[in-house]
């Protein structure tokens, strides 16, 4: 806030105990043009913040040529080659394909990860049993543990396995609770539920499998579509996990695939690489868009990482 | 509350009793049984429940741990058995490896100077946001979205043609007179562009900074006035203590994330670092030493290194927190 805000707040407070009736309109005045000055500043920001995605956007409508020479925002000639380019894919795999292993990882990921987590989830903030309070702790311990410190043992495990350049290395640790946010996030959630209704379905007979899954699940759907659009989204981005476990390029994720656009046409097809770029991003900004107040909402009260 | 417990405690009992052992007498005993075998039922369902993420946490995270840092006192390049060398690479590492060296100093100034400018303008922007209610959910998403896709290659992609020689950025900054002369292949500015690219991902903590500015009463403010605090005064009397539990998991937590930079880094410098080993950030060695050359008890080693530093530095958080950390419902 400004000093100039807070010296009109100031005055108004003055203005109401000494003189009611000229500050009133006066007040007005000045809230209005406070208003205005927010909104302004506001839509600056969203203007510096938005305009790389815009730009990607126009800059997926011009020609390879102008890369260089047009660095604005709408391009000289506007063209929609670069998706019809973009369409055939590369290396001998088309871009669908890129696409789909995208989507049957994301979607693998999602299940998993909400099967699992909310499992764990309901045992730690339900189930009173031995060495709850340590494995919490242990839990709670992952969330602050770099994870570049086991992606050494885990690669030469999953490597001894033979499962490199396959998509479990990828998909199992989900399937087993590792991501600890989303345990951590619905643990909480389910906290804030009254006991007094799983209480009453004790009462009547009701063991914890039974709980959990008539009471406590539907209760906790806002946490689990929280907990799913942030995989799904995390999962849609990562990069290190299939650089390090895919090798073969018809099972590459798409943002492996871009670097081999990004790679092998930077100086030559640049349209190309930005319409690709475009295209991966479309379904997170799809989503985004969609499903922004359980995203934002999730965050407030959780402190996800972005 | 209590006639409920009894109850369930009751007909929990109840429910035990067919499997009481014949023999014992007397109103206690049978109870105390069934509290027993209620505890171990109890045990029993709840390691059920937590089974997956056992074997994931013993399985790709305690385990994994504890090889990591066997394999960071070896020399193990994949194919031949792990050699025990003691403490051959940590020494290496400060003392024989410049590479390494320039990477802890480029990824320190990155988390030491990129960490509170995304902070200081997420809480600008989040009393920005808090001054009115109508019309802020639109900005609140807006400044947000990069959070999401902030670390995606696709965003890296843009970055580097954003900020490429004759790009957007450097034809706006020399509409108003500053050369710059490209950003991505420019030894001294392509650290400041990787730092740019972190404050512009500002929207994750402002959001949780605006969750906690909302649950500041207002009448602290009101009280504050009276007492003819500027905003100055009031930012440092009742904003800040307010909010310094926020403060706090905000810095924590980026901090600890600005240390694992990664694909972005990786994908502007094409893998390679550059330019003169300006975006090798701490991870992006890391991934070259153990995946690249093979490395994978040098790469260990490093990784325990940025445990260590990850957790003196929670750690000493955690100890000043006292001084400056106010929780609510606590005295001062």
């Amino acid at each position: 806030m400004s000093t100039a805000t807070s010296e009109i707040a100031r005055s108004e407070f003055l203005e109401v105990e000494l003189q009611p009736e000229p500050a009133g309109r006066r007040r007005i005045k000045r809230k209005t043009v406070n208003t205005v000055i927010w909104f302004v500043v506001l839509l600056a920001v969203t203007a510096v913040v938005l305009y790389p995605l815009v730009w990607l956007v126009f800059a997926t409508f011009k020609p390879s040529s102008e890369f260089g020479q047009n660095p604005g925002l709408l391009p000289d000639q506007p063209t929609i080659d670069n998706y019809f380019k973009v369409l055939e894919g590369i290396g001998g795999v088309p871009l669908w394909r890129f696409f789909a292993n995208s989507l049957l990882i994301a979607v693998l990921a999602v299940v998993g990860t909400l099967f699992s987590s909310a499992l764990a989830a309901y045992a730690f903030a339900r189930v009173q049993f031995k060495g709850v309070g340590i494995l919490f702790a242990a839990m709670i311990g992952t969330l602050l543990l770099p994870f570049h410190v086991v992606i050494i043992p885990q690669y030469i495990m999953f490597q001894k396995l033979e499962l490199v350049d396959t998509y479990w290395p990828l998909i199992l640790p989900k399937f087993l609770a590792t991501e600890a946010f989303f345990v951590f996030l619905i643990v909480q959630f389910i906290r804030n539920i009254p006991r007094d209704m799983d209480e009453a379905a004790k009462i009547d007979g009701a063991g914890h499998w039974r709980i959990f899954v008539s009471i406590i699940l539907p209760l906790i759907k806002p946490a689990l579509i929280t907990s799913a659009i942030f995989t799904f989204i995390w999962t849609w981005n990562d990069f290190l996990g299939p650089l390090l476990y895919v090798n073969s390029p018809e099972l590459y994720p798409l943002p492996v695939a871009l670097r081999l656009y990004n790679d092998q046409t930077s100086s030559s097809d640049y349209g190309a690489t930005v319409a690709v770029s475009f295209l991966a991003l479309l379904p997170i900004l799809i989503f985004f868009v969609v499903f922004q107040r359980f995203l934002v909402d999730g965050v407030a009260t959780q402190g996800l990482k972005g | 509350m209590t006639v409920s417990t009894t109850l369930t405690r009751a007909i929990v009992t109840a429910d035990e009793s067919g499997t009481r052992r014949p023999g014992r007498r007397g109103p206690d005993v049978p109870a105390r049984a069934g509290i027993k075998a209620r505890n171990r039922r109890e045990t029993a369902t709840g390691y059920t429940f937590l089974l997956p993420w056992i074997i994931g946490f013993v399985g790709l995270t305690l385990g994994p741990m504890l090889y990591s840092l066997y394999l960071a006192f070896t020399k193990y390049n994949l194919f031949t058995e792990p050699k025990w060398i003691g403490f051959d690479n940590f020494t290496r590492m400060f003392t024989e490896d410049p590479v390494y060296i320039q990477s802890v100093q480029i990824t320190l100034v990155y988390v030491l100077v990129g960490t509170p400018i995304k902070l200081a303008a997420a809480l600008a922007v989040a009393m920005l946001l808090n001054y009115r209610d109508r019309g802020s959910a639109f900005f609140r998403s807006s400044f947000y979205a990069p959070s999401l896709i902030g670390a995606s290659v696709s965003v890296a992609i843009v970055w580097r043609a954003m900020f490429s020689t004759d790009g957007p950025v450097d034809n706006t900054l020399s509409f108003f007179g500053i050369e710059i002369g490209g950003w991505v292949g420019n030894v001294a500015m392509v650290l400041p562009m990787m730092i740019l690219l972190a404050v512009w991902q500002f929207g994750a903590p402002m959001v949780i900074f605006l969750a906690g500015l909302k649950q500041i009463p207002k009448e602290l403010y009101e009280a504050a006035e009276v007492d003819g605090a500027g905003p100055v005064r009031k930012f440092r009397s009742v904003t800040f203590p307010m909010l310094s539990s926020v403060i706090f998991f905000n810095l924590l937590l980026e901090l600890i994330n600005a240390f694992q930079v990664f694909a972005s880094a990786y994908i502007i410098s094409n893998g390679s670092g550059g330019p003169a080993g300006m975006t090798n950030f701490y991870t992006v060695y890391l991934y070259k030493r153990g995946f690249a050359d093979l490395q994978m008890g040098y790469a260990a080693a490093m990784a325990w290194v940025l445990v260590i530093v990850v957790a003196i530095i929670a750690a000493l958080l955690f100890k000043t927190q006292k001084s400056w950390v106010h929780y609510a419902g606590e005295n001062r």
